[in-house]
């Protein structure tokens, strides 16, 4: 009964979002876009931090080279196809991932997350000190990429709503297809990888390369996060893979949640809002010019209070329940 | 290469790497005895740089004091805020995980990037060197050597092997030894852990800031530097291995040579190779050159 | 008897310290090896290498006649070495049954079915039930593995090795924590396992390895001082004045 009234208000969320751009200015559907498609980012890495267990402080590279790719390979003059882009932008994500992944993955707890940052470094210098992005200027996209089959245009994401609905299909498909990841047989061994790696070597899994399938695909899928931000704004620079962004979207999953998989998506709603809050001279006045500083002690606070996110926020509440219940003596054993 | 140049690369490297290995020494001491990752040890650096910026004319105004008595200046605020810190935040991370620990100094980071704007500015400043360490030394018939890098050097060199004598020779050294290979038995050994922690957190700030501080001449004083000089110490803390003070030098003065020489030979890939030497020797040894206990 | 696993002068270094010095033993299908010894004598050391989680700096180990010195351990797992651990390594959230699925899954990953659901999985559900009867723990298969009690989480244990369809069972200290039920209860189970394994035995009690080994060996400071059939061994003085001696 439970599962149907859940299912229910999923949909009917899912519709409320659908429908919202009918209602509402182009600022908000913008920022409702920029929302989805961070909850995309935020998933990808939910894959790696809260199904295998892998925290990368490295996953903006990921984003940013897709978002890169798309715009170098789309064509100046017309728009580019779509089911050609996509998979050279997601693809280019997968190659890096999979050869800083099979280096990354020799280390382990702390020194993993310094070597994903480390690595994102990289593939930020290389944008950010070469000719290749056009530097810190970045470069542009003109033309939204449309899905096209030689002639025939079956999605022009030029329309606003056209490419809302598209971004959260999107978001949709990869929340769907991680679910399903994670009841397959993959998923159960990349959770048993998580919770006790040397207990499944034992068992016979060759946990490196479990978890470096984990790691390409959750770069491929951060691919696919990087991919609709180039096409949204139509804009790229470095700072898109500065690790200023790989803390943020860490800071999604976590602050949502990593028990969960839509813990990704809360803490991405949850997240952007904030930050365009804390902007807002309407809330803050003077102080929205200085909102790093709002921002940083909100984040240290949250992070302090919440130490499962709020995907977990019930959980906690209910042990905290359960702990006090256990320290009243009940009147029957006093 | 002309012998007189590569003299000079090498004393540019030398000088980067101990620089390096001042603010990494810190950052690995900080993890190695209270296992605390602090993405905000980079604002140290930047702190000590601005205060470096902001204090030197109040210095000259107040106190009649040149540039020695700035830096001093400097190094005794840092301290003081690094004890501070330790107890009004840093003490509440012992006990979360590792994770937690990132995302609140990266919290941090935001703070100090803001105070920092609120209290001076986002501006781009220059520190002179003072008059006195301000001339060049002939290198050969051509060249010349500025002799505030010389002195930078020196003085980092001096409190490389002042950190050394203290940790290797006085009784605080080694409870901060012993403090790094098994945190939990110093407790039990009837030290005050809280005094400890503290103490070796206003070091590790010290040592941060007074790298800002004194390198600010040559490297100038900008909002970004703080950010840019931690990556690189996490490459070194994690060359060096994590909590290893020789591990800290060795890996710094390796990252030193490989940049500076790097931007000669490559210059294209002058960003990326210190990258490449760190996934080169994860390769052979992921737990870095020297792993502490 | 056919001898399943064999390990060739074992020896295996920390730096300067010698943790296991020129070890060599046979496991046979049908018996139970116990292997004794003081504390720090490296016995689980030896586990550990056969096991392949630690490679040993000299010395050859042979599966099935197969030379596997130098196979890393999911491969030895899945030719068909089973291990437990001393201290418990199940899996707490997960049901008693799941625990039990995920290990048998390892011996069933396909490629093309990574997608399946893990729930469906055929294969390794029968697997998971027959080792879950042997262990006898069929009637718990839905309980939540971390509300089990402490001799209830060691059968577990052993039950998750036993869904890979092991032949050889290397036992890291099965009995540690157990009260004398409990131990009555491994013990039968372990002796239910005998004729169709070969099982390594490390343990620290006593009167139950000399109730279940067929052979024994005592290793004092990572070498092996004495060899044989449990009589033999209590007989053996060096035995009796390097460990048994102290134990009284």
């Amino acid at each position: 009964m439970r599962s149907t009234l859940r299912a229910i208000f999923i949909l009917a969320l899912i519709c409320a979002v659908a429908l919202l751009p009918m209602f509402t200015t182009g600022y908000y559907t913008g920022l409702v876009v920029k929302i989805l498609i961070y909850a995309l980012f935020a998933l990808s890495l939910q894959l790696l931090v809260g199904c295998a267990g892998l925290v990368s402080l490295g996953h903006a590279a990921f984003f940013g080279i897709a978002a890169y790719y798309v715009t170098l390979l789309s064509p100046q003059s017309g728009p580019g196809n779509l089911f050609i882009l996509l998979p050279c932008a997601v693809l280019a994500a997968m190659a890096y991932a999979l050869v800083t992944g099979a280096l990354s993955l020799r280390t382990k707890g702390i020194y993993f997350i310094m070597v994903t940052l480390a690595f994102a470094q990289m593939a930020y210098y290389v944008f950010h000190d070469t000719a290749v992005g056009g530097g810190t200027d970045g470069i542009y996209l003109y033309f939204r990429p449309e899905l096209r089959i030689g002639d025939w245009v079956m999605l022009n994401l030029d329309d606003q709503y056209v490419f809302y609905l598209f971004t959260l299909g999107c978001m949709l498909l990869t929340w769907a297809f991680l679910a399903m990841l994670m009841r397959s047989r993959f998923g159960a061994a990349i959770t048993g990888i998580r919770v006790n790696e040397p207990r499944m070597r034992s068992a016979g899994y060759s946990t490196f390369k479990y978890k470096l399938v984990a790691y390409v695909v959750a770069g491929g899928l951060a691919g696919v996060a990087g991919f609709l931000y180039a096409a949204k704004d139509g804009y790229v620079n470095p700072e898109l893979l500065a690790w200023e962004q790989s803390g943020l979207v860490l800071l999604m999953v976590i602050l949502g949640g990593s028990g969960r998989l839509w813990g990704a998506i809360i803490g991405a709603v949850v997240l952007t809002l904030l930050q365009e809050g804390f902007q807002s001279q309407a809330l803050f006045g003077e102080l929205a010019k200085n909102w790093h500083l709002t921002f940083g002690l909100a984040i240290i606070i949250l992070v302090a209070i919440l130490p499962q996110g709020l995907a977990g926020l019930p959980e906690q509440l209910r042990a905290r329940r359960h702990a006090a219940k256990k320290a009243k003596p009940s009147p029957t054993t006093a | 290469m002309d012998p007189i140049i590569f003299l000079i690369q090498c004393l540019n490297a030398v000088q980067y790497g101990l620089l390096l290995f001042l603010v990494a020494s810190g950052l690995t001491l900080i993890f190695g005895i209270m296992g605390i990752i602090n993405l905000a040890h980079g604002s140290f650096y930047m702190i000590g740089a601005y205060m470096a910026f902001a204090l030197q004319p109040l210095v000259a105004q107040y106190l009649g004091g040149g540039f020695v008595v700035t830096l001093i200046a400097c190094v005794l605020l840092a301290t003081i805020l690094g004890y501070f810190l330790e107890w009004v935040f840093y003490s509440y991370l012992y006990t979360r995980d590792h994770l937690q620990q990132v995302l609140m100094t990266y919290g941090l980071i935001l703070v100090f990037e803001e105070l920092r704007s609120i209290i001076i500015d986002n501006d781009v400043h220059g520190v002179a060197a003072p008059a006195w360490l301000a001339g060049s030394v002939p290198l050969g018939d051509v060249m010349t050597y500025p002799v505030y890098r010389l002195f930078i050097s020196l003085v980092c060199l001096l409190v490389a092997g002042l950190l050394y004598w203290v940790l290797s020779r006085t009784r605080l050294g080694m409870m901060i030894r012993a403090g790094a290979s098994n945190r939990e038995m110093i407790g039990s050994l009837g030290i005050n852990i809280n005094r400890l922690y503290r103490i070796v957190f206003a070091i590790g700030v010290a040592l941060a800031a007074f790298a800002g501080a004194i390198a600010a001449p040559v490297s100038s004083v900008y909002p970004g530097m703080g950010n840019a000089i931690l990556i690189i110490c996490f490459v070194v803390v994690v060359i060096g291995g994590i909590g290893s003070i020789k591990g800290a030098f060795l890996a710094a003065m390796l990252v030193g040579f490989v940049d500076t020489f790097g931007q000669i030979f490559f210059p294209a890939a002058a960003g990326v190779l210190v990258y490449v030497l760190m996934a080169a020797i994860l390769l052979f040894k992921p737990e870095g050159l020297f792993k502490q206990g | 008897m056919t001898t399943l696993l064999s390990a060739k002068n074992i020896t295996r270094r920390f730096g300067g310290l010698t943790a296991i010095d020129n070890v060599s033993l046979n496991l046979d299908r049908g018996t139970v090896h116990a292997v004794i010894g003081t504390n720090g004598a490296g016995k689980s050391t030896l586990v550990s290498v056969l096991a392949g989680e630690l490679a040993p700096n000299e010395g050859s180990i042979f599966l099935n006649d197969q030379d596997i010195t130098s196979w890393p351990q999911p491969r030895r797992a899945r030719a068909g070495m089973g291990r437990s651990y001393q201290r418990t390594t199940i899996f707490p959230s997960l049901s008693v049954h799941e625990n039990c699925r995920i290990t048998a899954q390892a011996r069933h990953q396909k490629f093309w079915s990574w997608a399946s659901p893990a729930q469906h999985c055929a294969l390794s559900n029968e697997a998971a039930d027959r080792a879950l009867a042997l262990a006898g723990l069929d009637a718990d298969g839905k309980r939540i593995a971390g509300l089990l009690s402490h001799g209830g989480k060691r059968q577990l244990e052993i039950a998750m090795s036993l869904a890979t369809h092991p032949n050889v069972l290397l036992l890291d200290e099965p009995l540690a924590g157990m009260g004398p039920e409990e131990t009555d209860r491994m013990l039968d189970l372990l002796q239910s396992l005998k004729s169709e394994h070969a099982i390594l035995l490390v343990e620290h009690d006593m009167d139950a390895v000399f109730r279940i080994a067929d052979v024994i060996t005592v290793m004092v400071n990572g070498a092996v001082i004495a060899h044989g059939d449990p009589i033999a061994i209590r007989a053996n003085p060096d035995v009796q004045t390097a460990y048994l001696g102290d134990e009284e």
